[in-house]
């Protein structure tokens, strides 16, 4: 079995298969998002129109949960961009005591199903009797969005190395214009890529967020309220191309950010 | 180090000069605004659900009664609630097993064979559906499982329909519709998962170099043989670490049985019905212990077998 060698033909058609049930799915939304049928989820559609788009436009219900989704990933990204930079601005400076723990609870946040995350912030603000707010969605939303910035910041740091910033320090400068003339400059992209990451995941977050939201609807809650009890499907169907198209633009900008890293952005959710 | 060569300035190059002689303390620094807010928001919540989890709710006022107390843990072995919990941890470790045998043929020609163009292929036509929304993809799914959806359609189409009855008929795993039975949920938390198996598999496999595969073609093995004795003991780590992911992920999923499958609970829903409707907020805490306890096990055991190497 050498390297080069072609590949078996039950392989190929395995890998084709698996690849293929990952994304025939998503497809089936926009298809969906064009039928005639609003009572049932009827295949293959009786016919096709355009006119769920302006109706989904004209709903006055979808656009607050719109802005408050918006409002949360841009509050969270740039939350966790900040902590998450400097965390792995830590990790790759030294090697001190607890770094192990320090990753492990960078990770643990997503590394855990997101209903403990959930379940543990709704425990908190029962015990604190804090009420429900933007302020308590973003404090869910910027704790798993850290390890999403953390991630690709590390691993730039790593390919960084000292010697740039031995050589900056020679050549006179402070940490700070060290920080604001060679570190950020290098960071750049992969800061870019995570903080896009971060919005993504935000922006699409259901479950940690019921939890935390209250009486408030973001998107994805809306979402999920149509989806136990639909109302009119095929704009559902509209809101979730909106959704995925808001999720896939940043994660396709991330990749082609970060593309030929020893990193590429993305390997861990 | 500082001030020979260079002057200080001013308050920028001072404190340069401190960090130089004491690298600690930046690093210190640096580290304070995370660790402050995973401290407080994250630990501190971890805490709160573990403070919660022993506390009770009284039974004739409904209000919590913040004294310490095992009842409410008690409560979790009444038959009704330890269905609920050996049903997610059954559906979990279903939904494992199959993400091992549905993943493996992706992540070992991604691996081994795509090459170059490919290789990026892949690697997207992973990555975009592990990150694409959630929520999107199970709606998808209940489009595709409903009664009149494109799976009934297919299956009339090629004449199997009396087929898709048949499975539908299976006592406990079938139902009405492929919607509301346990094979949609499961399909859908098969679908939901599968990346997060792909690829950790993918790098274990990655890394089996191929000076083994040969000398294991020198010694006369045929690629079957090669297969059992070198690659899968090779590729255990990933599928170890590619399984807490799968495992983890269905033990605290709440929405996916929500929206397709039958009205018995999982574990997550009883969580969230309990904080929510039912207002038993210690109850609902110590549901949401079970899962951390049942991954603080299988993870010590994945440690042991190395698994850890692969993520």
């Amino acid at each position: 079995m050498r390297s080069d060698a072609r590949a078996p033909l039950g392989l190929t058609i395995g890998a084709i298969l698996g690849l293929a049930f990952l994304h025939l799915p998503i497809l089936l939304i926009f298809l969906y998002a064009f039928t005639t049928e609003d009572r049932s989820y009827q295949f293959p559609p009786p016919g096709l129109t355009t006119k769920w788009f302006a109706v989904a436009w004209n709903r006055a219900d979808i656009w607050p949960p719109l802005y408050l989704s918006l409002r949360v990933a841009a509050i969270s990204s740039a939350v966790a961009l900040v902590l998450g930079t400097l965390c792995a601005a830590a990790m790759a400076r030294a090697k001190f005591f607890g770094r192990d723990t320090v990753s492990l609870l960078v990770v643990l946040p997503i590394a855990l199903p997101g209903i403990i995350t959930g379940m543990s912030l709704r425990s908190a603000f029962a015990i604190g009797d804090i009420p429900f707010s933007t302020f308590t969605i973003v404090l869910g939303h910027a704790t798993f969005c850290i390890v999403i910035v953390y991630n690709n910041a590390v691993a730039r740091f790593r390919r960084l190395g000292a010697s740039m910033l031995e050589a900056s320090a020679d050549l006179g400068a402070n940490s700070f214009q060290t920080f604001w003339h060679v570190i950020l400059p290098n960071l750049g992209s992969a800061l870019l890529a995570g903080g896009m990451l971060a919005f993504a995941l935000s922006f699409d977050e259901v479950i940690v967020t019921t939890f935390t939201a209250g009486q408030q609807s973001t998107l994805p809650i809306w979402m999920l309220n149509e989806l136990v009890r639909p109302r009119q499907r095929p704009v559902t169907n509209v809101v979730a191309i909106v959704v995925f198209v808001a999720t896939f633009l940043p994660i396709l900008a991330a990749y082609y950010l970060t593309r030929g890293g020893e990193e590429t952005a993305g390997g861990g959710k | 180090m500082s001030g020979a060569a260079h002057p200080a300035r001013g308050a920028g190059d001072r404190l340069t000069a401190v960090f130089w002689s004491r690298p600690k303390l930046l690093t210190l620094l640096l580290l304070l605004p995370p660790l402050l807010w995973l401290g407080v928001v994250y630990i501190g919540s971890l805490v709160a659900l573990l403070i919660q989890s022993f506390y009770s709710i009284d039974e004739f006022s409904g209000l919590v009664v913040p004294e310490f107390t095992l009842k409410t843990y008690g409560e979790l072995l009444i038959p009704s609630n330890a269905d609920v919990i050996l049903r997610t941890v059954a559906m979990a470790a279903a939904v494992t097993l199959a993400a091992v045998v549905v993943a493996f043929p992706v992540a070992f020609f991604a691996a081994r064979y795509a090459k170059g163009r490919w290789k990026a292929v892949f690697y997207l036509g992973i990555m975009l559906p592990l990150w694409s929304s959630y929520l999107v993809k199970v709606y998808a799914w209940k489009l595709i499982l409903a009664k009149e959806g494109i799976i009934t359609w297919a299956a009339e189409g090629i004449g199997a329909g009396n087929v898709l009855n048949a499975v539908l008929a299976i006592p406990v795993i079938g139902g009405n519709s492929l919607s509301t039975s346990y094979i949609g949920t499961f399909l859908v938390f098969l679908y939901v998962w599968l990346p997060y198996m792909i690829l950790p598999m993918q790098a274990a496999l990655e890394r089996v170099p191929t000076s083994m595969l040969e000398a294991s073609a020198d010694l006369g093995a045929g690629g079957w043989r090669t297969f059992r004795s070198v690659i899968l003991p090779l590729a255990a780590p990933g599928v170890i670490a590619g399984s807490i992911f799968t495992f983890s992920l269905t033990l605290g999923d709440y929405i996916i049985p929500q929206i397709v499958g039958s009205s018995r609970f999982f574990l997550g829903q009883a969580v969230y019905s309990l904080q929510g409707t039912a207002g038993n907020i210690p109850l609902a805490a110590a549901f949401a212990v079970v899962p951390i306890a049942i991954m603080l096990v299988y993870l010590t055991v994945a440690r042991k077998m190395g698994a850890f190497d692969a993520i």
